[in-house]
C-alpha cells in the first residue's frame, strides 16, 4: 500500500479545477442555478395564482423541486468521463507513468470536480440567497445556507456516482448512457417505484422499513433532509406519515449522503487499481 | 555491484489465452542504449509498459535500479524516468509551457526549466500556444521535452520519431546523443529500422511475444548469415570479363545498369570474391560493400520462423 501524497492529488485537482473555470464551465452552471432559482423564488406559485417572494419555507420547497433535477444531471455530467476519457484518448498511460499512484488520479479527479461544482452551487445559489436574504429577512439566511450546503452534498453524491461510471465503462459512449440511467432511475423512476410498492401491497407493506428505501436514494435524502424542517411543506409532501421523525435529524441524513459520496468513490478506487 | 539497469526476469503477460510477452528474460545495462523492434502485436509496447510498472505482470519479475517495478520505492524511481508513449495524447486545452509546467509538478521537477527544454526541442516560439493548434510533429516534439523533466537517468521512447520531419529526427537523435554522454539509458522502439541501426548499442528482437534474437545490429547480422551486397563500377570494355568472373564464382547479378552491377555475396566467400574482382584490374572503377540493413536482419528472422 502506497502512501498516499497530498501535493499529487492538488496537482491533478488543480489542473481540472482550472480546466472547467477556463471552458467557462463553473461560470455557465452558476448561471443556471441563479437564474432558475431567482424564478422559481419568484414566480413558484404561479399556478395558485400568485407572484412575488413568499416566504423562505416555500421558497425553498420549490427550489428543491429544481435542485432535485438539474444538480444530478449536471454532476453526471460532469463526472461520467473523468476517467474514461483519459483512458480512450491515451493520456491515462502517461499520467500513470509519473510518480502518481491510481488512487490519488481518482481523487484528485474527484476533488477539482467537487470544487468547480463547489463554486457553480455556492456561487450560483449564494448570489440568487443575497437577493433572498434581502427580500426574505436575516433569518431565512440559516435555512437557505442549510439548502445550499445540502445541494452542494446531493451534487457531491451524484459526482462520485459518475466517477464510479467513469471507472467503470469500458468507453465514453457507454458512460453517458449509463449516467443518463442513472439520472433517469434516482431521479425520476425510484420513487415511482415506491410508490408503485405502497400501492401494490395494499398497504400492507411495513413502514418502518420504508425510511430505508428511502435513504437509498441520495435525491431522497436531500428532499427530506429540506422538507422535513418546514412543517407546513412536510404535510404538502406527505413526508411525515412515511418517514419518521426520530429518524429525520440533519446529521443522520447528513452522514448517509456522505456515506454516498464515500462509497461510489470507494468501488471507483477499487475496480480502478 | 552489476552494470544491469533493468532486469527482466520470465515475464509473462496474458490476456485469456493470449500470451502477449510470453517468457521474456533480459538485461539492459546502464547508459546503453537499447532497441526494441518487432511486427505490430510483437509485444514491445506490452513490455514497455510493464517496465514502466503500468501494467501488471502476469508472471516474472521486472526490476529497474534494483527496485521491483511496483510500490511506494518504485514512486520514488519513477521520479528519474522519462517516458513518451507511441500514442501520445496531451491536453489540448493547455499551451506548450502549461503541459510542461503540469507534468512537472507532478514529477516534482524544477518548472524553471521548461522555458528551456521547450528551446532545446524547437518549441519556444509555440510555447504560449494552446496544443490543439500544434501539428503532430510539434506535439511530438512536446511529448519529447515532457520525458525530459526532471533529468532522468532512464528515458523509455516508444516510436519517438512518429511525426517528426527529417529534420526533426536528426535534432532528436542529436539531442538523445547528448543525452547519452551524460550516462542516460535509452530503450526505445522504431518501425524505421534505418534510423536505429546505427545508433543502438543493442537491440532485442521481439516476436509473437518472445525475445527471438538478442545483441548488437553486427551480433544478429552474423546470426543471420546473410550475404553482403556488392556494388561494382566498371568501364563498358569490362562488362564482360565481369560477368564471367562471377559466373565462375557462383554469384548471379542482382541488378545491372549501364556501367555498374549489384549483386549478393555469401559472407564466407567475400575476400575470395574481392581478390577474384581485383585481379579484374582497372576495368573496375569502384567497389563498394554493404553489410545487410537492420530490416534485412529483421525480414530474415521472421522468414525463418515462416513454415
Amino acid at each position: 500500500m502506497s502512501a498516499i501524497e497530498f501535493s499529487q492529488i492538488a496537482v491533478i485537482a488543480g489542473k481540472e479545477f482550472r480546466d472547467r473555470l477556463r471552458n467557462r464551465w463553473v461560470l455557465a452552471v452558476a448561471c443556471v442555478f441563479t437564474i432558475f432559482a431567482l424564478v422559481i423564488a419568484y414566480f413558484g406559485a404561479a399556478q395558485q395564482g400568485a407572484v412575488g417572494w413568499r416566504n423562505i419555507d416555500v421558497t425553498i420547497a420549490s427550489l428543491v423541486s429544481l435542485v432535485i433535477y438539474l444538480v444530478p444531471l449536471i454532476a453526471l455530467i460532469l463526472g461520467y468521463d473523468a476517467i474514461v476519457a483519459e483512458r480512450e484518448r491515451g493520456s491515462l498511460d502517461l499520467l500513470l507513468s509519473m510518480p502518481i499512484t491510481r488512487f490519488e488520479v481518482l481523487l484528485g479527479k474527484f476533488t477539482g470536480l467537487a470544487g468547480a461544482l463547489g463554486v457553480a452551487t455556492v456561487g450560483g445559489f449564494g448570489l440568487a440567497g443575497l437577493l433572498l436574504v434581502y427580500q426574505l429577512g436575516n433569518a431565512a439566511l440559516y435555512h437557505y445556507a442549510g439548502f445550499v450546503l445540502s445541494a452542494f452534498l446531493l451534487s457531491l453524491c451524484f459526482l462520485s456516482l459518475a466517477v464510479m461510471v467513469s471507472v467503470l465503462a469500458e468507453d465514453r459512449m457507454r458512460a453517458s448512457g449509463i449516467a443518463i440511467a442513472l439520472w433517469f432511475f434516482y431521479v425520476l423512476v425510484y420513487d415511482l417505484l415506491l410508490l408503485g410498492l405502497l400501492v401494490v401491497s395494499e398497504g400492507q407493506l411495513n413502514l418502518n422499513f420504508f425510511p430505508v428505501l428511502l435513504m437509498l436514494n441520495p435525491a431522497d435524502i436531500f428532499r427530506i433532509l429540506n422538507i422535513f424542517g418546514f412543517e407546513d411543506v412536510r404535510r404538502i409532501y406527505g413526508l411525515a406519515t412515511v418517514f419518521p421523525e426520530t429518524l429525520a435529524n440533519p446529521w443522520l441524513l447528513g452522514s448517509a449522503m456522505v456515506f454516498w459520496i464515500i462509497a461510489p468513490l470507494g468501488v471507483a478506487a477499487w475496480r480502478f487499481k | 555491484m552489476t552494470d544491469q539497469l533493468i532486469e527482466i526476469r520470465g515475464v509473462h503477460k496474458r490476456y485469456g489465452a493470449v500470451n502477449a510477452v510470453d517468457g521474456v528474460d533480459l538485461d539492459i545495462r546502464a547508459g546503453e542504449l537499447f532497441g526494441l523492434i518487432g511486427h505490430n502485436g510483437a509485444g514491445k509496447t506490452t513490455l514497455f509498459k510493464m517496465m514502466l510498472g503500468l501494467l501488471p505482470a502476469t508472471s516474472g519479475d521486472i526490476h529497474i535500479g534494483g527496485q521491483a517495478v511496483r510500490g511506494e520505492a518504485f514512486r520514488q524511481v519513477r521520479r528519474s524516468i522519462g517516458y513518451l508513449p507511441e500514442s501520445l495524447a496531451l491536453y489540448d486545452n493547455l499551451t506548450g509551457l502549461e503541459t510542461l509546467h503540469f507534468f512537472a509538478r507532478l514529477k516534482g521537477a524544477d518548472r524553471a526549466t521548461c522555458p528551456a527544454l521547450l528551446d532545446q526541442v524547437g518549441l519556444a516560439d509555440a510555447a504560449q500556444q494552446r496544443v490543439r493548434n500544434y501539428s503532430k510533429g510539434m506535439r511530438q516534439r512536446l511529448g519529447f521535452a515532457q520525458a525530459l523533466l526532471g533529468s532522468p537517468r532512464l528515458l523509455f521512447l516508444d516510436e519517438p520519431t512518429n511525426g517528426l520531419d527529417p529534420q526533426g529526427i536528426l535534432e532528436f537523435y542529436r539531442i538523445l546523443a547528448d543525452l547519452r554522454q551524460g550516462g542516460v539509458t535509452v530503450v526505445l522502439t522504431s518501425h524505421i529500422l534505418a534510423e536505429i541501426q546505427q545508433r543502438v548499442d543493442r537491440l532485442a528482437l521481439m516476436r509473437n511475444g518472445r525475445i527471438q534474437a538478442l545483441g548488437t545490429v553486427q551480433a544478429l547480422r552474423e546470426g543471420q548469415d546473410l550475404p553482403l551486397t556488392l556494388r561494382v563500377s566498371f568501364r563498358p570494355e569490362g562488362e564482360a570479363a565481369l560477368r564471367q568472373t562471377l559466373a565462375a564464382l557462383g554469384i548471379e547479378t542482382l541488378k545491372a545498369e549501364a556501367g555498374s552491377a549489384r549483386f549478393a555475396c555469401p559472407r564466407q566467400s567475400k575476400m575470395a570474391v574481392l581478390t577474384a574482382l581485383a585481379r579484374l584490374g582497372p576495368v573496375l572503377t569502384d567497389i563498394d560493400v554493404h553489410e545487410p540493413s537492420l530490416e534485412d536482419v529483421f525480414l530474415g528472422y521472421a522468414e525463418e520462423l515462416t513454415p
